[in-house]
């Protein structure tokens, strides 16, 4: 089955993740930006690493037949940094019309702390004068709940945004339903350890059915496994649930969500077969 | 929805295995010299424990996986604006 992973970190990833993702029916992946696991000191280092996620992430995957897709920002982590933070946010636009950038994130809450807010509700004005999408984090573990909660209290605050142009990631049992209840997407992270993984994330197909539901593997530096959307369409069929349902949450969905970015210019597998028959 | 029989067959060596393995680390613990009596950490564990236990709710979803979630949740301050002194736009 073809799916696409609209949450993974390929610049943490080999070479060899990407021809994995391809053999396992991958098409398309969506990275946005992140932590790189150490806080950058300048403006000039986010920019190096936009060209990389815009420039040569999309050449790797395509050696694969993989479509890259990308989302910039600066993280929650490093939003503790404010004045480094309103630098970022004003460079942003300089990329925001390349090919396959599909708009403002993964932005969010860590600690949920009064800066990692100021700069949210910053990338948010520099998303809805843009008219860009948003993709968002939302905090892990303890942090979850009242963070989610936090960022739901912005969105829903800020009249500009479209919320079926929203996704809110990393959703576990206790922040799926108030993240559906108010009209954005829901993105599932399936992970090793510490989230979701693929059985509670068929339970929570179950319990809410697939609208504006995507699954994703994050894909990381730290523990993860870039294949956890297999696992998930596994896991799906084995419960015996249809082959259309399962298709619908890998690959249509991402495809109705990510299609409302004017930087998405998807090739369906189907065209690319005919383009190679010719 | 499969069958409840079904359901039990395909999940409960899995429960078994989950459930000793918590067992055993909670004999871990107690051979270690006990949970530390300043570390709230445990007692989030025994209410879990105790949500695990309880049956479902006549009508009601069931939703423990949920209730366990929000017992290892800090709690939302819907005042939170106003506490970090954070201005609506």
């Amino acid at each position: 089955m073809y799916y696409i992973d609209p949450h993974i970190h390929m610049v943490s990833r080999v070479t060899d993740d990407y021809e994995m993702l391809a053999k396992m029916g991958c098409v398309a992946v969506s990275e946005p930006a992140f932590w790189a696991g150490f806080d950058r000191g300048t403006v000039d280092g986010f920019r190096d690493y936009f060209r990389q996620l815009t420039e040569f992430e999309p050449k790797r995957a395509g050696w694969y037949r993989l479509q890259h897709y990308t989302w910039l920002c600066i993280n929650a982590k490093e939003a503790e940094n404010i004045s480094l933070s309103r630098e970022v946010i004003r460079m942003i636009p300089e990329f925001l019309d390349r090919p396959g950038v599909l708009g403002i994130g993964e932005i969010g809450l860590n600690k949920n702390t009064r800066n990692e807010s100021i700069i949210f509700l910053e990338h948010l004005d520099l998303a809805a004068k843009t008219n860009e999408q948003i993709l968002i984090h939302t905090p892990h573990l303890e942090d979850k709940h009242q963070g989610t909660r936090m960022i739901l209290d912005m969105l829903c605050d800020d009249a500009r945004l479209d919320h079926s142009r929203v996704l809110v990631d990393h959703v576990e049992e206790h922040t799926i339903r108030p993240v559906l209840d108010a009209g954005f997407w829901a993105g599932m992270t399936l992970y090793p350890v510490s989230k979701c993984n693929p059985q509670r994330a068929v339970d929570m197909v179950e319990m809410y059915g697939p609208e504006r539901l995507l699954v994703n593997s994050a894909g990381d530096w730290g523990p993860s496994k870039p294949t956890a959307v297999p696992d998930f369409i596994l896991a799906m069929r084995l419960r015996g649930h249809p082959e259309s349902l399962i298709r619908r949450i890998v690959y249509e969905n991402p495809l109705e969500f990510f299609s409302q970015s004017r930087g998405f210019q998807f090739t369906p597998p189907e065209v690319s077969e005919t383009l190679s028959a010719e | 929805m499969p069958a409840p029989q079904a359901v039990l067959d395909r999940e409960f060596l899995e429960m078994r295995a989950r459930v000793l393995e918590l067992a055993a680390a909670l004999d871990r613990l107690d051979r270690a010299g006990g949970p530390p009596a300043s570390d709230p950490r445990v007692g989030s564990l025994r209410k879990a424990i105790d949500v695990l236990q309880q049956t479902k709710r006549d009508g009601a979803e069931p939703d423990r996986a949920e209730r366990v979630q929000l017992i290892f949740s800090r709690q939302y301050d819907s005042a939170w604006r106003k506490t970090l002194g954070v201005l609506e736009r």
